[in-house]
């Protein structure tokens, strides 16, 4: 029989797991619709945030500017790696743009390694977030119930810069056809330069609310870019919705199948992702035109 | 560079690997590094018939990397099985499967989604051979205890161990595998693989199942992962669970891009410089754990400054040297500058002179004794949401009929060829071509009926020369769509240099097979787009404004052209220059919002009424200039 206390935190857990992959995938595929470059580097940015924020943390001790430091230095990183590398990549094969930002990613990664070595480092959770709740059924950890909340605020965040404000709309603009918003008179490489900012700060401020809920190494960016890329290619490329929807989705199915066997995990994914590529090919809530 | 001398590069790689012993130990390389290079050398030529030559990056190669090596380390060690060599076949053969079922999902999408979708699968691989299948696997322990090969030759047993020993084991694997690779990549298959990177529209326009080529593609480069993930084993005689994770693809893409892709040996050399550079920066450096960073450095601006790696930047600078040596000749003939109106009547007075070339008959296919009209639509009706592009449009052309169709921009011309040729489908309607009702067939099954048709906008593999891309055209005519000849060297088709002489002929580029298509003049490029239409051997060809954006001089040769392969075949052509499809054409079909407006012999256009209404809005007067 089913321990039901036991799967409503599993149901729980995915919640906050999925929460976390569509803010990271929302990160990668509003850069990859308006700038058209895949960034295999995504994954080291949500690794580079959590260390940003630790290094924040044990010189202030403060965990809400551990929060602010990792997602702005990621953010200031994503506009330098734009204005110096990726810019010259835009008229080159994808091939190639995954090349250099895959290199990239291994460049991040291993400068971490140099600097803190492998060994995991952890990040408490603030004094007011520590402990447990009671949800009158059961029990569940403070952090990683704030984590659901703090996520979802980041998403409602990104959602009214991308839907109600005046850049939003010139980034989906752009997403469309961003020859043509240049032609509109618009600098749509400084757009660029700002959505691979808004980008990437999404996926350090992921890793630096993540990190008190796992413990920080170095390597921790490589499975997450793998399952954000499931998430994006079940919810669609380019879509920011199918991001969310991708991620709640991919966080649940790899909860509860932890629950049962963890080895399948990562199989129950990718029996997901085939699922999808069968029946709707451009994802669920992926546009026909980009590919 | 693969085109020289027969064999050249096979006797080269042969001395090199005989004479390797004996260098490299001098330059710091110590056996079990060399026999390293060698396993990443193996999969990296599959793999770069992958990339390389086919364009698909795929980030997912360990996954069968590590299926061939764990099915032979399996059946070597646990199984029991005694024979090596064999074992690493079967190996092969394991992941040569699996590559197939997973090529299935993974080549449903290209781009960026065949990248994210093969580091998905990959994954997953990596994690089943760490849990549900542990007990086979040994899940995070491996399989230890993987012997050595050895052959019996009956008078003597040869013994292969480790070091150099092992290493002439490695080395004729390697050998085997690069000859394997060379025929691949020189057969007509291999030629169909890089108009796949090219432009894979246009290989699927003029007849070829790309998605058949591709999965071949990931199957070959699956096979030689398998089979280099067996040997990993029998060299380390343990089989580490390694193999499986995502840094295993990672570093054989970074290799592959560092010694570079398209050119077989690039991911050998790669490992080299990887390999050495990694011994290098830990031991004679003391960079300690560092050694990644640099060689990840190393790779980010190899991929900025030199992206053809190595070996690609090695051949420019040979061009670069042997190029001073040849340049004095063009810059004699440029030292005579014409005016545009001499060059003018220069052409004019070739072009007559020249004699006509042969025609070439269409070839002869079932449908020929097809007594009817070649094509017959009928109420050809296409809908983009609230667009109506052509509405019920009923068209027929008999055989051997010169047919042209005019209409204003707009008037859904071009998505009327597209309908024929079924790039897309139509919302309603039928299609028949000779007798045949090909309405929701694709676009490649079509040309290889007989029906083609040459772009508004080129579309040319602009990569390769103008040879390469007829040869790539009359393949399909003379191969048919899908066919698995690998080993067979493409000077060996029947008739397939005579097709592409005579097409070249045809269009009048015999000066210049050689040259890349990307040197060509825009002129020569749209003769080359027509030669790729016509080099299939079409019965029905369409032209979709074979003169849009040519100089007076250029339309001069094309009408020429155009003129001389009509003979004995049927083309609808549509184009906007009046005067030179009069002069063309039996019979136009004008084309106005998505209808026909009328049909008739260029006479009966040239003073209908309402064509000149639709034409000049009204301004009654005779259409002449």
């Amino acid at each position: 029989m089913i321990n039901w206390p036991n799967f409503v935190s599993q149901l729980f857990n995915g919640l906050a797991l999925g929460a976390l992959l569509a803010l990271i995938s929302s990160g990668l595929t509003i850069i990859y619709g308006t700038l058209g470059v895949l960034n295999l580097a995504h994954g080291a940015m949500f690794m580079l945030g959590g260390y940003a924020g630790y290094v924040t943390y044990t010189y202030t001790g403060s965990f809400i500017l551990a929060v602010i430091g990792g997602s702005l230095f990621v953010m200031i990183l994503g506009i330098v790696m734009e204005r110096v590398i990726i810019r010259h990549f835009y008229n080159r094969p994808h091939e190639d743009q995954l090349l250099v930002t895959f290199g990239l990613g291994i460049c991040f990664v291993e400068i971490v390694r140099f600097i803190f070595s492998s060994q995991s480092l952890v990040v408490p959770p603030p004094p007011l977030l520590q402990g447990i709740t009671s949800l009158g059924f059961m029990y569940y950890p403070t952090y990683r119930l704030a984590v659901v909340g703090i996520v979802a605020v980041a998403l409602a965040a990104l959602f009214i810069v991308l839907y109600r404000t005046r850049l939003g709309m010139i980034v989906r603009a752009g997403i469309e056809d961003s020859v043509m918003v240049d032609s509109l008179g618009i600098n749509v490489y400084r757009v660029f330069m700002i959505v691979f900012g808004i980008g990437a700060m999404a996926a350090g401020f992921a890793g630096i609310i993540n990190a008190p809920v796992v413990s920080l190494t170095p390597g921790i960016g490589d499975d997450i870019l793998v399952q954000t890329f499931v998430v994006v290619v079940i919810g669609g490329v380019g879509s920011f919705p199918g991001a969310i929807l991708g991620g709640l989705i991919a966080g649940e199915i790899i909860s509860i199948t932890s629950m049962i066997n963890p080895g399948y995990a990562y199989v129950m994914l990718f029996v997901a992702m085939t699922l999808v590529l069968v029946l709707r090919p451009h994802g669920l809530l992926g546009a026909q035109g980009r590919d | 560079m693969l085109k020289q001398r027969r064999f050249l590069i096979e006797v080269l790689t042969a001395i090199g690997l005989i004479a390797a012993p004996f260098v490299l130990p001098h330059l710091g390389f110590a056996p079990n590094t060399v026999n390293r290079i060698l396993v990443w050398g193996l999969f990296g030529l599959g793999f770069d018939i992958l990339f390389g030559f086919t364009g698909l990056l795929s980030f997912g190669q360990s996954a069968f990397y590590g299926t061939g090596g764990f099915v032979a380390a399996y059946l070597l060690t646990r199984a029991g099985f005694p024979n090596v060599f064999l074992a690493l076949v079967i190996g092969m053969v394991a992941a040569a499967v699996t590559g197939y079922f997973v090529g299935l999902i993974a080549l449903r999408r290209t781009g960026i989604y065949f990248a994210m979708i093969t580091v998905a699968i990959a994954e997953v691989f990596y994690f089943v051979e760490f849990n549900p299948l542990a007990e086979w696997t040994g899940g995070e322990n491996g399989l230890p205890g993987v012997p050595t090969p050895s052959f019996n030759l009956g008078f003597t047993t040869l013994h292969f161990t480790t070091g150099w020993s092992l290493y002439q084991f490695l080395a004729a694997c390697y050998f085997v595998g690069v000859v394997i690779a060379l025929r691949i990549v020189r057969s007509p298959v291999g030629a169909i693989l890089s108009a796949i990177r090219d432009n894979p529209l246009r290989a699927t326009a003029v007849g070829h199942n790309i998605h058949g080529y591709k999965l071949t593609a990931f199957v070959i480069a699956a096979a030689y992962a398998g089979f280099a993930g067996g040997l990993l084993g029998v060299m380390q005689a343990f089989m580490p669970p390694d193999a499986f994770m995502f840094e295993t693809s990672g570093q054989l893409i970074m290799q592959t891009a560092i010694g570079g892709p398209g050119t077989l040996f690039g991911p050998l050399v790669g490992a080299a410089v990887w390999l050495f550079l990694q011994d290098f920066l830990q031991s004679a450096l003391g960079l300690g754990a560092a050694w990644k960073l640099v060689l990840g450095a190393v790779f980010v601006l190899l991929v900025c400054f030199l992206r053809r790696g190595i070996i690609g930047g090695l051949v420019d600078l040979y061009r670069l040297a042997a190029g001073r040596r040849t340049d004095r000749k063009p810059a004699v003939a440029s030292a005579k500058a014409l005016t545009a109106e001499e060059e003018q009547a220069i052409a004019e007075a070739t072009v007559a002179k020249q004699p006509d070339p042969p025609p070439m008959a269409p070839l002869n296919r079932a449908g020929d004794s097809y007594a009817g009209p070649i094509l017959q639509a009928t109420g050809l009706t296409k809908r983009y949401g609230g667009l109506l592009a052509n509405s019920d449009i009923d068209f027929t052309v008999n055989h051997g009929e010169l047919r042209g169709i005019i209409g204003p921009n707009g008037a859904g011309k071009s998505t009327f060829f597209k309908m024929l040729t079924c790039e897309v489908a139509p919302t309603s309607g039928k299609i028949v071509f000779e007798g045949l009702d090909i309405t929701g067939m694709n676009v490649t099954d079509v040309c290889q009926l007989g029906l083609t048709k040459s772009y508004q906008v080129n579309q040319l593999f602009s990569g390769l020369t103008v040879r390469e891309n007829l040869t790539i055209a009359a393949l399909s005519e003379l191969r048919g769509k899908f066919r698995l000849d690998m080993f067979r060297s493409l000077q060996s088709i029947p008739g397939l240099s005579e097709q592409v002489e005579r097409t070249l002929e045809l269009v009048n580029l015999t000066t210049r097979p050689d040259t890349p298509v990307s040197e060509l003049a825009y002129g020569e490029k749209r003769r080359l787009e027509i030669g790729l239409a016509l080099a299939t051997s079409p019965s029905l060809l369409l032209l979709d404004e074979p003169l849009a954006g040519m100089s007076p001089r250029e339309r001069v040769e094309t009408v020429k052209l155009l003129k001389s392969i009509s003979k004995g075949r049927t083309m609808i052509i549509i184009d906007h220059d009046m005067d030179s499809l009069f002069e063309l054409v039996g019979r136009v079909t004008v084309l106005q919002e998505g209808r026909v407006l009328v049909e008739g012999t260029p006479d009966e256009i040239k003073n209908n009424a309402v064509v000149q209404e639709a034409y000049l809005g009204g301004v009654h007067g005779v259409l002449d200039a």
